[in-house]
């Protein structure tokens, strides 16, 4: 396990952050960290860090106790709002922060001038950060987390404030981060980028873990529709054998959640031994914006 | 330590890039020019003055100077405190420090890095208002004060006390309660110098024991109490004309202050490896 984490928990006071989490995350994996405003999402990478203490609770991150300053030379970081000295320019930017990382001469400016291009900002490497938008920000900030070629990335909110050619460049990083072996601790609201990048998500809820999940898994949950002709009680009752939740909402359409597509030859299959007209077949597997508000649930909406 | 000098010279960049070294240089320039012109006049008014004895004159003349210093002190200790005051607190609230906290580096080394940085810039403030002073009091005087060398040491003691103290409320409190703080700080050693002074003129020995308590707490003035006492001059102390030898404060003060400058500093590490960042 490259992130290890046993009941950390954390109190600002009387206000508790971060309750009990006990999170695990495997080598080479893109891993997301969901969870509703205030569930203690950015809180919890902070542990990670070593930037807020824990008030209870271990951790181990590339397998040595958080804060360990061998390991964090392995991690890369991007927080959330990614600000700096903003009359720095991004190149005086990424020396700095390589200096810190221990680099230095020409594999840093090398290393810099590859990010430089790799992020986009090859035009605007000597302007001050001062006059950056808000995404050539966040890519500036892409740079430097990724200067130590690291084990282990946290990205906390990558793509907030980019356009979506921005959103492709870091989905386009994160890929190659993967194929390179690195793991990817990715918080995001933006379910979308989510499912679109990660391998296994995992939802918080105040302060706790609540679900795991596989992504893109074959065995993941579809919901079926059928379109039918005229379909008796006894064969609506029969088809729960297939899977769950079958409901009739109109007379025409019958729906019900399957394990996986593997199952829909065996229902068709059976729906014409028992004389029923078949008109269409619907599969619409869940997406990962039904899976958080299913775990979620109503309670943490807003309003 | 390759660190601390990485920290520190950012922190020198950024004061150059925010013109803070510029604004400095200009209000050192303006500061000199007040004083070298009322050395000049003083000095020709005098000089024309024939019932003005050559003992009065330098007296006189040394006098101003000493209330340069004096000038120059305040002027570098509120630079000092002004300075870093939002070095740690500004950053922790814009979360710049997390991506700093979040390398192979030891929290310690960012403030030290910073500390060391900004008391670079805040020497050289006051090496350059000082330095202009006694070029001044030299071309147009001819004099050489004999207490200047063992009186600047002391100074900068009391400009890395006020500074030390300013980095570690920025590692505790918030921007505006720390500046609120540390100029406080020195506004209490202010008074209680005031107070163990005019205790040491009137005779009146609770208010020197209270400013000597003060300064206890609040070493900084004491600094510059017992840096005037050594540059002012025999025959001018012996006429009292300027009244810094009401009182003047025990060497062993020398001690106080630093070891209070290293306990300060330890604290503002201790501080700021506990802050949730």
């Amino acid at each position: 396990m490259i992130i290890e984490t046993r009941g950390l928990r954390k109190q600002f006071g009387t206000t508790v952050a971060v309750s009990d989490l006990s999170l695990q995350v495997r080598e080479g994996e893109v891993f997301g960290f969901l969870g509703p405003n205030g569930a203690g999402k950015t809180t919890a990478i902070k542990m990670l860090l070593a930037l807020v203490e824990p008030t209870a609770g271990t951790g181990r991150v590339l397998g040595a106790p958080l804060g360990d300053r061998a390991a964090r030379a392995r991690i890369g970081f991007l927080p959330e709002h990614f600000r700096f000295h903003d009359t720095l320019t991004a190149t005086e930017l990424l020396r700095f922060h390589g200096r810190l990382y221990g680099l230095r001469g020409g594999s840093l400016d090398a290393r810099i001038d590859r990010l430089l291009t790799r992020v986009d900002l090859v035009d605007a490497a000597d302007r001050p950060l001062r006059g950056y938008s808000k995404g050539m920000l966040q890519r500036a900030g892409l740079a430097q987390a990724l200067l130590n070629d690291p084990r282990l990335v946290f990205l906390d909110e990558p793509t907030s404030g980019l356009d979506p050619l921005g959103r492709l460049l870091v989905r386009g990083i994160i890929d190659e981060l993967r194929a390179g072996g690195a793991t990817v601790f990715l918080n995001s609201h933006l379910l979308g980028e989510v499912e679109a990048t990660c391998d296994r998500v995992a939802f918080v809820k105040r302060g706790r873990l609540v679900e795991e999940r596989r992504l893109a898994a074959p065995t993941a949950v579809v919901d079926l529709e059928v379109r039918v002709g005229p379909v008796t009680a006894t064969t609506l009752d029969g088809l729960s054998r297939f899977g769950t939740d079958v409901v009739q909402p109109r007379p025409d359409l019958i729906a019900l959640r399957v394990e996986s597509d593997a199952a829909v030859p065996a229902i068709v299959s059976w729906l014409v031994q028992q004389g029923v007209s078949i008109h269409a077949v619907q599969p619409r597997r869940q997406s990962l914006e039904d899976v958080f508000l299913d775990v979620i649930g109503d309670d943490e909406r807003p309003g | 330590m390759r660190d601390v000098i990485t920290v520190a010279h950012l922190t020198l960049l950024e004061a150059r890039r925010r013109r803070i070294v510029l604004a400095g240089a200009v209000c050192a320039l303006a500061f000199l020019t007040v004083f070298s012109v009322a050395v000049v006049f003083a000095y020709r008014e005098m000089a024309r003055d024939g019932t003005i004895s050559f003992i009065e004159r330098q007296g006189t003349l040394t006098a101003i100077m000493l209330v340069g210093f004096m000038a120059a002190n305040f002027l570098s200790v509120i630079f000092a405190i002004l300075l870093p005051v939002d070095t740690l607190s500004g950053e922790i609230d814009s979360g710049v420090v997390q991506t700093l906290a979040s390398k192979p580096i030891d929290r310690a080394q960012i403030v030290l890095g910073k500390w060391a940085g900004h008391l670079l810039l805040a020497l050289s403030y006051l090496l350059l208002l000082a330095a202009g002073i006694l070029l001044v009091i030299r071309v147009v005087a001819g004099l050489a004060p004999a207490g200047v060398p063992r009186a600047l040491p002391l100074l900068m003691l009391e400009i890395t006390l006020s500074l030390t103290v300013a980095v570690a409320g920025g590692a505790r409190f918030s921007t505006v309660t720390n500046a609120i703080t540390a100029v406080g700080f020195y506004g209490v050693a202010f008074i209680g110098g005031f107070v163990e002074q005019i205790g040491g003129l009137a005779g009146v020995g609770s208010m020197r024991t209270i400013g000597i308590l003060v300064s206890l707490v609040s070493p900084a003035d004491s600094m510059w109490r017992l840096a005037a006492h050594y540059m002012e001059p025999e025959i001018l102390r012996s006429t009292g004309m300027l009244a810094l030898g009401a009182s003047v404060p025990s060497p062993l003060m020398v001690w106080w202050a630093i070891g209070f400058t290293a306990l300060t500093l330890l604290y503002a590490i201790r501080a700021f490896r506990r802050r949730a960042l």
